[in-house]
């Protein structure tokens, strides 16, 4: 499950693959949304992994 | 500056009644979240008794790590070079997984020894008192010019509203000041609570009320586009990044992510902490600040929209606020801005001089000091920094400020190994892991210093030539050179860390 914290590096670090202005949503270009929403998208596999590893329980 | 912003009154009594309001706080802070523990003791003053959990520690941290500094800059950054100025996004967002693979780890080893700072910690793995002043040094020479940002942040702020000289510079971190000697840790975790409802209140109206105001976001990057077309092509700007910006934009990411937690202020929350858990759920819970940041990022453009011409980049937040707000919500604004100085300056004094109390004073001055005792130098040493930073910011040009920072991401990354390394393997030993640091502190220094001091770096690899992050290519040779030591070294078996 450790792996799924890598996904963001690889998600925001492999710059060609977002820098375009199109496809655009609510007018934000998609350099902008996609990035904007790769913070939910971190926060929830931490999420996973935080539960799969069984820290849910602890104080 | 903007020169002569008039004397807005209705902004002005806003903004000091605010101001009012966290001076009081601040000083009952030493009785809040207060145990039966003793409270002349380090661990109650510089740590707040580590007794924070996770919303103190969620509105600590994220009070402590958006910096005013950042609420003034990104959007400046934003709206004189667009794409580039947003690598703030990808950074911010790629900390939180490092924070939670690496921070409770290091949360329970300071914890089951009594650890106070980075220094302490590596001190306890590998009993170096080299390395250990290496880490300490280094922590307090990249937080002096960082706690100098935060009052030009309070500067640009105090001249927003109209008044001259430096006399409310002045007055705004005396309190500070005093507030922070006799309350410790407690006042700025109480302050940054209403520091940071005030800049979401603040951020969530803007990014609402501006783009409805100026015709929708379609409207926002249209119209900085169209600005950004008109620009000379260097230096680049644009909506989305030109090539060379690639590397350039990954790598100031990823360096200032590896940087973001070794600095003594954000490791002083994490160190405060109530539990290990505690920081993992605020790894998940703190990217709500980075989605803020992402919007405040945008005033940058919005700027553009609104046809703002501020005096410098710096200028763009105020006056957007000033000409798009009314009197009484912009000085609501300019409260949450001055306000959001305080809480990092104060955490950034408090971590230094637990630096400079633990693996300073005590480690040479004055092993025998006593729990009383080290509170005690801890809370001159908060009064010392503060005061230097304030005459930095008065006698020193701004440009120092802003370069010695830069230099400091830089050397505050190279603690980075040393710090780290020991709490996953028992392969590295001290001396590799100090000459390692030596390595990447000068030489990362010495390769920006002929640059003139810029952050980024070319090197040619096979006829390719990338262009870099200064401070990531310095930790990379940090790396390089403590494990080519430590193979040399193993074979003398000289300088193996202590079991944990």
């Amino acid at each position: 499950m450790w792996v799924l914290l890598l996904l963001p590096f690889l998600g925001l670090l492999w710059v060609p693959f977002y820098n375009s202005a199109s496809p655009s949503l609510f007018g934000f270009p998609f350099f902008y949304w996609y990035q904007l929403a790769w913070v939910p998208i971190t926060a929830i596999l931490t999420w996973i992994v935080y539960r799969s590893a069984g820290h849910g329980d602890e104080p | 500056m903007t020169g002569a912003a008039e004397l807005d009154w209705t902004a002005l009594s806003v903004c000091i009644g605010f101001f009012a309001l966290v001076t009081i706080m601040g000083f009952a802070a030493s009785r809040w979240q207060k145990g039966t523990a003793d409270h002349a003791h380090l661990d109650e003053w510089g740590l707040g008794g580590r007794n924070f959990g996770t919303w103190i520690t969620w509105f600590l941290v994220g009070g402590d790590f958006y910096t005013a500094y950042t609420v003034i800059a990104v959007p400046a950054q934003v709206f004189a070079i667009g794409a580039q100025g947003f690598f703030a996004l990808p950074y911010t967002i790629v900390v939180y997984p490092i924070v939670f693979a690496i921070m409770p780890r290091l949360w329970t080893f300071a914890q089951a020894h009594g650890h106070v700072t980075a220094a302490d910690v590596v001190y306890g793995r590998y009993g170096s008192r080299g390395l250990e002043l290496a880490v300490a040094a280094t922590g307090l020479l990249a937080t002096m010019p960082y706690i100098a940002l935060q009052l030009v942040g309070m500067e640009v702020v105090i001249k927003a509203l109209g008044l001259t000289g430096e006399l409310p510079l002045i007055a705004a971190f005396a309190i500070l000041a005093l507030y922070t000697y006799s309350a410790g840790l407690r006042a700025p975790a109480l302050i940054a609570f209403v520091k940071d409802i005030m800049i979401y209140i603040v951020v969530i109206t803007a990014v609402a009320f501006i783009p409805y105001k100026l015709g929708g976001y379609s409207a926002v990057f249209d119209a900085a586009g169209k600005a950004f077309a008109l620009k000379p092509p260097t230096p680049p700007s644009g909506l989305v990044l030109q090539a060379s910006q690639y590397w350039p934009y990954a790598t100031l990411a990823l360096g200032s992510a590896l940087a973001a937690f070794m600095y003594p202020h954000t490791l002083t929350g994490i160190f405060a902490s109530k539990s290990a858990n505690t920081i993992r759920k605020n790894a998940i819970l703190l990217p709500a600040y980075t989605l803020l940041l992402g919007l405040i990022a945008l005033l940058g453009y919005m700027a553009h929209a609104a046809g703002i011409k501020p005096a410098t980049p710096n200028d763009t937040v105020p006056a957007l606020f000033r000409t798009l707000f009314p009197s009484w919500f912009a000085g609501f604004a300019f409260a949450a801005i001055a306000i959001g100085a305080l809480v990092p300056a104060a955490v950034m004094s408090i971590g230094a001089a637990n630096l400079f109390t633990r693996n300073i004073w005590k480690a040479y001055v004055n092993p025998a000091v006593t729990h009383a005792g080290e509170a005690q130098v801890a809370k001159l040493t908060s009064l010392a920094v503060k005061g230097g930073a304030l005459l930095f910011i008065l006698f020193a040009p701004m440009q120092y400020a802003l370069d010695l920072q830069l230099l400091g991401g830089l050397w505050i990354l190279q603690t980075f190994p040393a710090v780290v390394f020991g709490l996953f393997f028992n392969w590295f030993r001290a001396p590799a892991l100090l000459l390692g640091w030596a390595v990447g502190f000068l030489g990362g220094s010495y390769i920006a210093y002929m640059d003139g001091l810029k952050p980024l770096h070319t090197v040619v690899v096979g006829g390719a030539s990338y262009t870099v992050y200064v401070g990531l290519l310095a930790v990379l040779a940090n790396v390089l050179v403590a494990a080519v030591a430590n193979l040399a070294l193993r074979s003398t078996g000289a300088g193996a860390p202590r079991t944990a």
